[in-house]
């Protein structure tokens, strides 16, 4: 019996608020594979708070109820000691700025070894080449230069690269993206994207790619989840999504301007209270 | 209205703006495009008066401008920040945020005029005595157009208005400008990264890269897809491989 990568059963999550509990999570079923999922929502929808608590790194005093499974291993009874075996090892991170999640003090090269020692076996010159491997596979064009450069001698891209090349060291089943390009330029932005996909196509990994951007989730993944106040609206095949039919989905898609399609108005968003029962 | 002819702007080694020019009819409003790092941001700053040491030429209504820029300057030129949590003081209330452009300016009847500001950008009386923080990032961004337009200037300076806004409150903010703009007879300038919104507002754009302007043309042609120089064909690119 093999199980879903990931399988979310009605979680629930809440944050304490100056009033009592403000929820964040109001019941998320989500079932994957290795695949790529989207998540897409608003800020505040709840997006980011389901990734954070599939790896259990949600702050201790948010109030979490449902059923998280990772290739049947139960999230939220697990011990610190197998989340520790389960985080980074299995399932890696890639956030937004990889300015704030770098370490400003390491070398880029020190960084990705590091991550590599940590997961696997070998001595200190092994983890080294196969830092330096990593970097030639986030397609770095002179890795040498990268491998010795502290975080901020990057650009942005280049840094988002290393980021998702120290994810990969310990060759994860699972990569969470949150928001990973929205700190880049269109043109990097692209490029990065089409990185990941190649990447996790080519190691059969899942992926899931959480962005407040419609299009550009429906263009890399294969199937979306659209969030709305702490719940999943509606469910799509990426290739559906003309025929997506949540007067949410059909909003966010209407009301951002077009090269194609020029409009002297932007029709705006009207939030109807019935998408919050 | 606005004229720029050959700017240059340097920080220590790094050339950022090399001979730009660009003229802008009153009333007209004009888009600079690029990716981060290829000057546009810099050029409106100069324009605004925020980077000393830039050379060139720039006069507004036929006025030339110097190092320094008198009053008259920043009360008919103002500015909107593309974070709104960065650009409004945390510990005034918006309130105390609209009263002081008013009070620069030497403006009386302050009482009338924050309730027609608040008003104009479509927001409800009892956000005057808030805090930025008790505020959705629409709203402040809602109030930074509002502390820009109150002192009633005739150009108005937009920096991403819209780029740390969801698209839903980025409809809404961009309906509002298009409004405000016709309603105040603005000349506007504004920068972005994304073309489709710059394509939205404006009628006229320039394409920036390395500091340079590449490609100066009208927005009608960029959609007739007229564009010539090959970043402009990989924007416009990239921008309709996410509508398709």
């Amino acid at each position: 019996m093999t199980h879903p990568l990931v399988e979310i059963a009605d979680l629930r999550v809440d944050f304490p608020g100056p009033n009592g509990f403000v929820p964040a999570v109001r019941g998320v079923s989500l079932t994957m594979g290795r695949e790529k999922l989207g998540i897409v929502g608003e800020s505040g929808s709840g997006k980011s708070v389901t990734g954070r608590a599939l790896m259990r790194l949600l702050p201790p005093q948010a109030r979490v109820a449902g059923s998280l499974r990772f290739d049947g291993i139960d999230i939220a009874a697990a011990t610190p000691r197998a989340m520790r075996k389960l985080r980074g090892a299995r399932i890696g991170l890639v956030l937004q700025d990889p300015k704030f999640s770098l370490n400003p003090v390491m070398t880029a090269g020190a960084q990705i070894a590091e991550a590599w020692a940590t997961h696997q076996r070998g001595s200190a010159r092994d983890a080294r080449d196969a830092a330096m491997r990593l970097l030639e596979q986030v397609l770095i064009r002179d890795p040498r230069r990268v491998f010795d450069a502290y975080p901020h001698e990057l650009s942005g891209g280049m840094g988002q690269r290393v980021m998702i090349a120290m994810m990969l060291a310990p060759e994860p089943d699972l990569l969470i993206a949150d928001e990973p390009t929205s700190a880049l330029d269109a043109t990097v932005q692209a490029e990065i994207l089409r990185l990941i996909d190649r990447l996790v196509s080519d190691r059969g990994m899942g992926l899931m790619l959480i962005s407040h951007d419609l299009p550009l989730v429906f263009r890399f993944c294969d199937r979306v989840a659209v969030m709305y106040a702490g719940r999943v609206v509606e469910e799509v095949a990426a290739k559906d999504l003309h025929a997506a039919t949540h007067p949410y989905t059909r909003g966010l898609l209407d009301c951002m301007p077009r090269l194609d399609a020029p409009r002297a108005r932007l029709p705006v968003l009207t939030r109807d209270p019935a998408w919050l029962a | 209205m606005i004229e720029v002819q050959d700017l240059h702007v340097r920080f220590g080694g790094v050339h950022a703006v090399r001979g730009v020019s660009f003229a802008i009819a009153a009333g007209e409003s004009f888009g600079l495009v690029g990716e981060s790092g290829s000057g546009k941001s810099t050029v409106l700053r100069a324009l605004a008066g925020l980077i000393p040491g830039w050379t060139g030429a720039m006069t507004l209504q036929g006025r030339p401008l110097g190092a320094r820029r008198d009053r008259a300057f920043f009360r008919s030129v103002q500015m909107v920040f593309q974070d709104p949590y960065g650009s409004l003081h945390p510990r005034q209330t918006v309130d105390r945020i609209l009263a002081e452009p008013l009070a620069i300016h030497g403006l009386s009847d302050a009482e009338a005029r924050i309730r027609r500001a608040l008003e104009e950008v479509a927001l409800s009386p009892i956000v005057r005595f808030r805090y930025p923080h008790q505020l959705s990032g629409g709203q402040r961004q809602r109030v930074a157009i509002a502390r820009a337009l109150i002192a009633d200037p005739s150009v108005l300076l937009l920096d991403e208005p819209t780029s740390a806004l969801d698209v839903s409150v980025q409809a809404e903010v961009l309906n509002l400008l298009a409004d405000l703009r016709a309603a105040r007879q603005l000349t506007c300038i504004l920068v972005s990264h994304n073309l489709a919104v710059v394509a939205h507002l404006c009628a006229h754009l320039a394409v920036m890269q390395q500091g340079q302007v590449v490609e100066a043309l009208d927005v009608a042609s960029l959609r007739a897809g007229q564009a010539q120089h090959p970043h402009t064909r990989d924007l416009v690119a990239l921008s309709r491989d996410l509508e398709a």
